[in-house]
């Protein structure tokens, strides 16, 4: 970049010379900063935001693996650590709770439900970019208005269709309303991505006599997988948020959810219930933090890609 | 049938028919391949968004339907003072939170759009509160608020800061600050790394002439940073608000709503109407209130686009 600027100087040979000596390892303006001073304007609030964003996390983890006496007093014992670690509440939570059933439960609406999402966006959102049939623009709209309808102002409504429906008190009624959450913001993402693909590569296998769905399983779609990696996971872990819904179509205990289980049957009058509930609230969020951990890349596309779409 | 088409391409004995023509024709695809997201999202969306406004012109209960009684609901829900408080509720929680989260979040994006060693781990542990399900960092914050044995007042008591435990969710204000604080933790991290997306696509040149010029690090960000970034804040803002807006989680599982009904948000209200005590209409109705502040939030974004799309240069497409 210095050498770029030089370049345009009105005297090219000197400025060259000046800037010589520092056109080594320096990136960009960082030879403007100086360490001490990166040190009180950078890493000292950006410490103070990581400790507060992670102090929560680390409370969890920690009051899950102590044992109850620590817990309670906290003259005695040093509140920010413990030496005599205990798996009492986490083998509690997995043998004396209904906790695993929850687990799988929460795993089956998740996979069902983002399963049939990302089918239903795929579909559509080829046809709107690709196919553009009469009024395709206008769907598009209406698709993004419908991601800006909370679940808070349907659920009322939605419980009545659901008893109506006769799925009240199924995992069906989760696995059929989640997507109404999932296909707007899928369908989004992946009508951002299909504008990406090259339609000359669509206009070459027409020629070639392909219909529009070979098209779409033999073309788009390998070409698509980062997008429908992104997809895939941004709605495994909106279903693995979700609570309002499936705390008001879900009354049995057998078929309820980690989030809304552990608010409804794990908390009871217990003066000791708090290291098995952050034991559970801890085990509930470790499948989507490992998904997370592998799929930083597509997470962050997904979550960016929805907003500047 | 070999020396019959011998020469001569196959398609010319075959008329093309109708079907034929159906088969290529893109309104008849688009309709099939529209079909699967246009049921759920009719089934399970547009029809649920008209029942709820028609059920809040009736005196439906839990368990049975309901005869039209046009605006009752909403007569009685204007005398409700427990209504006009959630109003006032929603409001300060979506306004207080929704600015401090602007504010840290753009400051955390600046931070860590700086040159930083381990930037990228850096990033992913940033977005990990926005990860974890709420209701589970919920409970933390629960635990972390408990009036006898909270870390903070611990840390605050051993500092010197306060003599008594503080009551965090047992006292109207306290209660109030505790849940916005929870709000703004979960929150900060979506606006962080959405708007530092935004800052990665503004060209280091331009800060580089600037510097050039003489323009000091606020200049900098005020007439270079700002302006570039303005439309991608406006949609931000825009999911940011709405999102807390109709917040439900966090509230249900800290307060439930109390201390005498200082954290109802309209949503934690219209659950606790409808479901709780199964006046359906009535809670339909408070949903109902909701609606003409979800359209003004939509506008904004509407046209926040817009704009996006006009400054750069783009078409509608």
């Amino acid at each position: 970049m210095t050498d770029a600027l030089a370049g345009k100087g009105t005297n090219p040979s000197a400025v060259l010379n000046a800037s010589a000596p520092i056109n080594d390892d320096t990136e960009g303006m960082s030879y403007l900063h100086s360490v001490p001073r990166r040190l009180v304007t950078l890493y000292l609030p950006l410490g103070v935001i990581l400790l507060v964003l992670l102090f929560p996390f680390y409370w969890m983890a920690l009051t899950s693996i102590k044992p109850d006496e620590q817990l309670l007093d906290l003259e005695t014992y040093s509140p920010f650590w413990t030496w005599s670690p205990t798996l009492k509440h986490i083998s509690k939570l997995l043998f004396e709770t209904q906790y695993p059933v929850w687990l799988w439960n929460t795993m089956l609406v998740a996979v069902c439900a983002t399963g049939l999402s990302i089918v239903a966006s795929v579909l559509a959102a080829y046809a709107i970019v690709r196919l553009r049939y009469r009024g395709a623009a206008v769907v598009g709209g209406l698709i993004f208005l419908a991601y800006l309808v909370p679940p808070s102002i349907l659920f009322i409504p939605l419980s009545t269709v659901v008893y109506q429906y006769g799925l009240f008190d199924t995992p069906f009624a989760l696995i059929l309303t989640y997507p109404t959450i999932l296909i707007p913001f899928s369908t989004w993402l992946l009508m951002g991505y299909f504008k990406t693909i090259p339609f000359e590569l669509e206009e070459c296998a027409l020629i070639d006599g392909a219909s529009r769905w070979q098209i779409l399983v033999k073309i788009v779609l390998p070409l698509a997988v980062p997008g429908l990696i992104s997809a895939f996971i941004f709605c495994f872990t909106l279903c693995w948020n979700e609570f309002i819904y499936a705390l008001t179509f879900i009354s049995s205990t057998s078929y309820k959810t980690v989030p809304v289980a552990i608010v409804t049957a794990l908390v009871d009058g217990d003066i000791y219930r708090w290291g098995s509930l952050m034991a559970g609230a801890m085990i509930g969020s470790l499948p989507l933090v490992i998904l997370y951990a592998f799929f930083v890349e597509h997470y962050v596309s997904a979550m960016t890609g929805a907003v500047k779409e | 049938m070999a020396l019959q088409t011998q020469g001569k391409p196959t398609r010319e004995f075959r008329d093309v028919t109708a079907w034929d023509r159906l088969k290529v024709n893109k309104n008849w695809l688009g309709l099939w391949f529209m079909l699967p997201a246009a049921a759920f999202l009719i089934l399970f969306l547009a029809y649920p968004l008209g029942l709820g406004i028609w059920l809040s012109f009736t005196d439906a209960r839990l368990g049975r339907g309901g005869e039209f009684i046009g605006l009752e609901n909403y007569d009685f829900l204007r005398d409700d003072p427990i209504f006009w408080l959630s109003v006032f509720n929603t409001l300060l929680y979506t306004s207080v939170a929704s600015i401090i989260k602007f504010a840290i979040g753009l400051y955390l994006a600046l931070l860590l759009n700086e040159n930083l060693p381990f930037k990228a781990i850096i990033r992913a542990i940033v977005l990990i509160p926005f990860i974890v399900p709420t209701v589970l960092s919920a409970i933390a914050f629960w635990w972390l608020f408990d009036p006898q044995f909270s870390i903070i007042s611990w840390s605050l008591k051993k500092m010197g800061l306060i003599t008594a435990n503080i009551d965090f969710l047992g006292d109207v204000w306290n209660a109030r600050w505790s849940v916005i604080f929870a709000n703004i933790w979960r929150g900060v991290p979506f606006v962080a790394i959405t708007l530092l997306a935004g800052l990665q696509t503004v060209s280091p040149s331009l800060y580089e002439a600037a510097t050039i010029d003489g323009a000091t690090s606020w200049q900098r960000f005020r007439f270079i940073t700002y302006p570039l970034l303005t439309p991608i804040i406006a949609v931000v803002m825009t999911f940011s608000v709405l999102f807390t807006f109709t917040d439900f989680q966090l509230i249900w599982v800290m307060t439930r709503g109390g201390p005498v009904n200082s954290t109802h948000l309209m949503a934690t209200f219209s659950y606790q109407r409808a479901i709780m005590s199964g006046y359906l209409g009535e809670g339909a109705a408070i949903s109902t209130a909701m609606i003409p502040f979800l359209l003004a939030a939509i506008l904004v974004s509407w046209f926040g686009l817009q704009r996006r799309k006009w400054q750069q240069g783009g078409d509608n497409d």
